[in-house]
């Protein structure tokens, strides 16, 4: 087992005709058993063709009664993200991962509108991962995203985190101390995003295959401070913790349109303050994620 | 993005919300014409730069007579305004807003901005205006009213009601404050801001519902869509390399210390700012080269870094995903051999062909300091520079 995917998942790919889509299909495909889970691409103009052996169809709905796919992957440039997430929620799928970065907030604000009230109006839930996210993976099973798949190894630590790269930090330290990963989720760095830490330490919680998490989150926003006061009460597994952005001024966008100091409570000092009086056992080096999860184990 | 005040309140306008008339100006004779031209006995006139706090800092004046109006003209253009969100140099006042004066019985707070949490557009109000927002939510937070509304049905007239009847608007004026909210509320959402905010809201002896002040930040994701408030931009309110930087597509924001970092992806480009500063060492700009940096964007990039001249050393941190470590490494080399480096410079690479990447910086014969992890990358670079 592992958390949201695994080796039997099929995926649709969105935007796989565009030039970010073709490169990272490829990578997927090359991906443990990712050659039997791409399935499928959408693209209107070119329905009935195929690349990479991956047949096109002209909608996601289409894509998903033909294949029985359940997840998307969304590479669609920013003016049109927020309408192709749209697609895959109208679609009834399981899971829509939104790769695409700089996505206006407002079209992320009223998507999200729309999906919640799909659901209280008793519609399937979509969930979303992203936008601006690199993907997830379950190591030696299947990858849907951007991260770099030698990276990772099969194992037993979860990771969760808003930040791209610094993911992949924690995941090759993970590695190199033959720990592994269960699953690694990159949420996104938007402010208006689907996943958030909670949901997905609810997952590893669950999870039977998951024994510790590495949460890893940035200045801005609320979701570490929510997920660490959930953590609290229910999470019966070992978390370590980062804040990254202790240097960054107030008021600045530090990269990520979601990476904004706007009150005093949303600082990473304030965070990493939350997260340690939760029961996390928090770092301010980064290069120390690796090992503080090995000790706890 | 963020624009001047007298541009705000030209949005304002277009969008119902009542301000005072009033004329921009970029000289002592032209707020002196502008005053002639607005008539009455009192204007207001104000330094136009993109921080807050302007009033505190002697950019904002009242004048009674044409000659005062001249006078504070000639103080303020020109002037180092210094506020709490300038930092200790301040912003070199060019553009000034000449305004007819307001009859001010009471002042209230206005703003709209996105909810992360709920993931709402939140439309606050407060009967305590003039003030700095964060000190009332710290002191007395249940002074701020706030409503949060679903984008797809909008500002409802009930709901505008209910904070303007909520902040003690008095009955006679609660009808011009709904106009005010929901006029805000539109410009928000069709403008595609991020902050909108009226501090203060007045109410007039007549009644009138007024803003007095103007602040918006925009989307910067937005900007593609939105090009009359883009027009607004004005770059001598911004810094100088940051815009530069942005040409080449590099997130750059300078900051006080002196070891310059070049990193890829934005939270690993905090840690490592964080990571410095846990070895000493203070970080002299955040830069995030993105997912895929050629040789020429990092070569780009430390003569971004370098024309600051508080900058004593580099420190490069790059994990290798869909980047390659030896085109990284080859980047960094042509940049060194292109900008003549002098300060030392620290590389860390991890990740895709990193064997390959070291190997070339070691046979390049370039006085460039290896390092394995993020920590001892951090701290050789706060060794070098100390």
């Amino acid at each position: 087992m592992s958390i949201l995917i695994n080796k039997d998942t099929k995926v649709i790919t969105q935007g796989i005709t565009g030039k970010v889509g073709q490169f990272h299909t490829e990578k997927c495909q090359e991906y443990a058993n990712g050659k039997n889970c791409f399935v499928a691409g959408v693209n209107p103009k070119k329905a009935g063709e195929s690349i990479f052996d991956i047949p096109i169809y002209a909608s996601v709905k289409e894509a998903s009664a033909a294949t029985s796919a359940t997840v998307s992957v969304i590479y669609v440039p920013p003016a049109g993200a927020a309408a192709a997430i749209w697609e895959a929620v109208e679609a009834d799928l399981d899971m829509a991962i939104c790769i695409t970065e700089g996505i206006p907030v407002r079209d992320m604000l009223e998507v999200r509108n729309r999906m919640k009230r799909k659901v209280a109006a008793g519609g399937k839930e979509t969930l979303l991962l992203g936008p601006n996210c690199p993907g997830l993976i379950t190591p030696d099973e299947i990858k849907i995203g951007i991260m770099p798949g030698h990276i990772h190894r099969r194992g037993r630590v979860g990771v969760v985190s808003r930040s791209g790269t610094l993911t992949y930090e924690a995941v090759a330290m993970l590695t190199e101390l033959g720990l592994g990963q269960s699953s690694a989720v990159g949420i996104g760095g938007d402010p208006i995003n689907g996943l958030k830490h909670i949901d997905v330490m609810r997952m590893f919680n669950d999870d039977p295959e998951t024994d510790a998490v590495i949460m890893i989150g940035e200045i801005g926003g609320p979701d570490e401070a929510d997920a660490a006061l959930w953590c609290k009460e229910h999470m019966k597994k070992p978390v370590v913790g980062f804040i990254a952005g202790v240097t960054a001024p107030p008021g600045k966008r530090m990269g990520h349109a979601g990476a904004l100091i706007s009150g005093g409570a949303d600082t990473a000092e304030a965070k990493l303050e939350i997260m340690a009086s939760c029961g996390f056992k928090v770092t301010r080096n980064p290069s120390e994620l690796g090992r503080m999860v090995k000790s706890l184990l | 993005m963020k624009i001047h005040e007298y541009q705000g309140k030209e949005l304002l306008r277009k969008f119902g919300v009542v301000v005072p008339r009033g004329v921009f100006c970029q000289s002592v004779d032209e707020a002196v014409k502008a005053a002639e031209s607005l008539g009455g006995k009192v204007w207001v006139v104000k330094a136009q730069i993109h921080a807050g706090g302007r009033g505190k800092g002697g950019g904002v004046k009242l004048a009674r007579s044409l000659d005062e109006v001249r006078q504070y003209a000639g103080q303020i253009l020109g002037m180092q305004l210094v506020t709490h969100q300038t930092g200790p140099d301040g912003q070199k006042v060019r553009r000034l807003l000449v305004e007819e004066g307001a009859d001010i019985r009471k002042e209230y707070y206005l703003a709209v901005l996105t909810d992360r949490k709920t993931q709402k557009v939140a439309v606050m109000a407060s009967s305590e205006g003039g003030m700095e927002i964060e000190e009332v939510a710290q002191h007395s937070p249940e002074k701020i009213l706030t409503a949060y509304v679903d984008p797809i049905d909008g500002l409802s007239d009930a709901q505008a009601t209910e904070l303007a009847t909520g902040i003690g608007i008095p009955a006679g004026s609660v009808a011009r404050a709904v106009v005010a909210l929901k006029g805000l509320y539109a410009c928000y959402m069709e403008t595609d801001a991020s902050l909108a905010e009226i501090n203060p809201l007045i109410l007039e002896g007549d009644g009138t519902i007024k803003a007095l002040d103007a602040k918006f930040n925009f989307d910067d994701n937005a900007l593609y869509r939105i090009p009359d408030i883009f027009a607004y931009r004005d770059i001598d309110e911004e810094d100088a390399n940051e815009i530069e930087a942005s040409k080449f597509g590099l997130a750059y924001i300078s900051l006080d210390g002196n070891i310059g970092c070049l990193v890829n992806g934005a939270g690993l480009a905090m840690a490592t700012m964080d990571v410095i500063k846990l070895y000493g060492g203070e970080p002299a700009n955040f830069l995030d080269v993105g997912g895929g940096a050629s040789a020429e964007k990092v070569t780009e990039a430390f003569k971004i870094m370098l024309k600051n001249d508080n900058v004593k050393g580099i420190l490069v941190n790059i994990f290798g995903g869909i980047m390659k470590c030896d085109t990284i490494a080859n980047g960094v080399m042509a940049a060194v051999r292109q900008t003549q480096l002098k300060v030392p410079l620290v590389v860390r690479m991890k990740g895709t062909n990193e064997e390959l990447g070291k190997q070339l910086l070691r046979d390049s014969g370039l006085p460039i300091i290896p390092a394995d992890t993020m920590a001892e990358a951090a701290e050789k670079i706060v060794a070098a520079v100390r």
